[in-house]
């Protein structure tokens, strides 16, 4: 109920227009992973999934942020079901890795950011290595780029109204790790999947 | 309710012009089978099938009165002003300054229509915005491109709710022996500017041949623009008995209404095409965006809202 109203006020507010150009909306286990300009991305691909997609995929989120008050710890577990990651103080026993790990294990799909924060400068930043991890141990999961459009104009960074200009976003064609890949190949790879998205 | 007798007449009316274009439409597809052709006439069918939604909105608006016009209006405007401002680079610096024009002017402006305060309505955005949009960027501290960036937002303001919202201001307009009838002209103002956009279509796609504007529209042409706009202007003059106007003005009106639709559309393309864009959106199947199908409206309103302000109250 609550997730259906939060998914058409996303929709009202970010007009989102969502394109497939490398692969079709299909329950399968994937990761999904996008550029980060904005609080909203995460909304705008999740709410751009179809119902049944959305509903075995979690987005990735920064456990600091969503923890503070009432209504973004709310929207992070009961209505996205986010897998909250720690950000700062990583030691081995939050390590982000095993959280996300145990989510792909229970055969959930994830929304991921690997630029690690919203990025306000060029396109898309540098990859941490979050996803060459996740995809090197479970090989099996498909790695899909997608590039979100004018979500900071809509929610930049350091505002909290939102002004309702319309969104896109495109999901790519599936990318593995290769074998002989390394990280930082693989990383720049994925990432230009991203840059890619944004120019066709 | 409006339980005026011509009403039955102009909805059946609607209903047959959108019939026989879907059954044109139709037997098209049967006739012209090469790829080129195909693509060319199913845009065509996907346009009809938008103005049968298009034309069930409006005169479910229309009927439901006052009210529902200016919602209608309202969410055009609302709509078109996101097209436009997407489409329109602003920086960080604007943000706040948009956020008033959204939530603050807009609603206003359309507000002010529903209590017809029509002096503060016509000065609202010309006026008054016109001087807090540069405060407000002011405030917010960026000075780079300063004032190419208010001159956008305002531009936008201007086109997308002050132009657009002259035409259900035509509801407040007081014409002698024309009392509670000015639905009927809001109906008039759309057919004439909506089937002059489609006339020309037809002409050009037809006779065309010589391009009237090469660099900002390759599709207008100079066959399209007399073509259609003449038989636009003969629709309107035709449809004289459900306006205030004898048929030399009803043909007068309509002549401005078609002149002006056409202005709309091609300033309209001329942004577009400085953007390397094709259309302002994807909402109405085959037309592009919400922008598209109503640049003409956003020209034509203002000029015909004054002619008959001045001539027929």
């Amino acid at each position: 109920m609550s997730s259906s109203i939060i998914v058409a006020l996303t929709k009202l507010i970010a007009g989102t227009g969502v394109r497939w150009t490398g692969c079709a909306p299909e329950i399968k286990q994937r990761i999904y992973f996008a550029n980060h300009t904005s609080n909203l991305d995460a909304l705008i691909v999740w709410t751009s999934l179809p119902k049944p997609i959305r509903a075995r995929t979690r987005p990735v989120a920064a456990r600091d942020y969503w923890i503070k008050g009432r209504v973004r710890r709310y929207l992070a577990t009961k209505v996205f079901n986010a897998v909250l990651i720690e950000r700062k103080k990583v030691t081995s026993n939050n390590n982000p890795l095993a959280f996300l790990l145990e989510a792909l294990d229970q055969n959930f799909s994830l929304i991921i950011f690997p630029e690690g924060g919203r990025n306000t400068e060029s396109e898309c930043g540098p990859f941490k290595s979050g996803l060459y991890h996740l995809g090197k141990n479970r090989p099996r999961v498909e790695l899909i780029p997608a590039f979100i459009d004018n979500a900071n104009r809509i929610l930049p960074k350091g505002e909290v109204l939102p002004v309702p200009l319309l969104s896109s976003i495109s999901f790519g064609s599936p990318i593995r790790v290769e074998q002989n890949e390394t990280k930082v190949q693989f990383l720049e790879r994925a990432r230009n999947a991203v840059i890619q998205l944004k120019r066709s | 309710m409006n339980s005026d007798a011509q009403i039955p007449w102009l909805a059946g009316g609607v209903l047959g012009v959108l019939t026989l274009a879907s059954a044109i439409g139709y037997l098209l597809s049967l006739k012209y089978r090469s790829p080129g052709a195909q693509a060319t006439i199913q845009n065509l069918n996907a346009r009809t099938r938008s103005w049968w939604i298009m034309a069930a909105v409006f005169g479910m608006a229309l009927l439901i009165g006052r009210t529902g016009t200016l919602v209608l209006f309202g969410f055009i405007s609302f709509w078109a002003l996101r097209e436009f401002i997407t489409l329109t680079p602003t920086r960080a610096g604007d943000h706040r300054t948009l956020f008033w024009v959204f939530f603050v002017i807009t609603p206003l402006n359309y507000y002010l229509l529903a209590i017809q305060w029509y002096e503060l309505f016509i000065i609202l955005i010309p006026v008054y915005a016109f001087l807090f949009i540069p405060l407000r960027n002011a405030l917010a501290g960026d000075c780079g491109r300063f004032l190419e960036r208010t001159a956008k937002i305002q531009w936008a303001l201007m086109v997308c709710v002050y132009c657009v919202s002259h035409a259900p201001a035509l509801l407040m307009l007081q014409i002698p022996n024309y009392e509670n009838q000015n639905a009927k002209l809001i109906f008039f103002f759309i057919v004439v500017t909506q089937i002059s956009d489609v006339l020309q279509y037809v002409w050009g796609k037809t006779f065309g041949k010589h391009p009237i504007a090469p660099h900002v529209s390759p599709n207008k042409t100079i066959e399209g623009f007399i073509g259609g706009v003449l038989s636009a202007a003969a629709v309107g003059t035709a449809l004289w008995r459900i306006t205030p106007f004898n048929p030399w003005q009803a043909a007068g009106m309509s002549l401005a209404i078609a002149l002006m639709g056409f202005a709309g559309g091609l300033v309209m393309s001329a942004i577009k095409r400085d953007r390397g864009v094709k259309d302002y959106g994807t909402l109405i199947e085959g037309h592009g965006g919400v922008m598209d199908r109503i640049d003409s409206i956003c020209f034509a309103a203002p000029v015909f809202f004054h002619l008959t302000r001045h001539f027929f109250t």
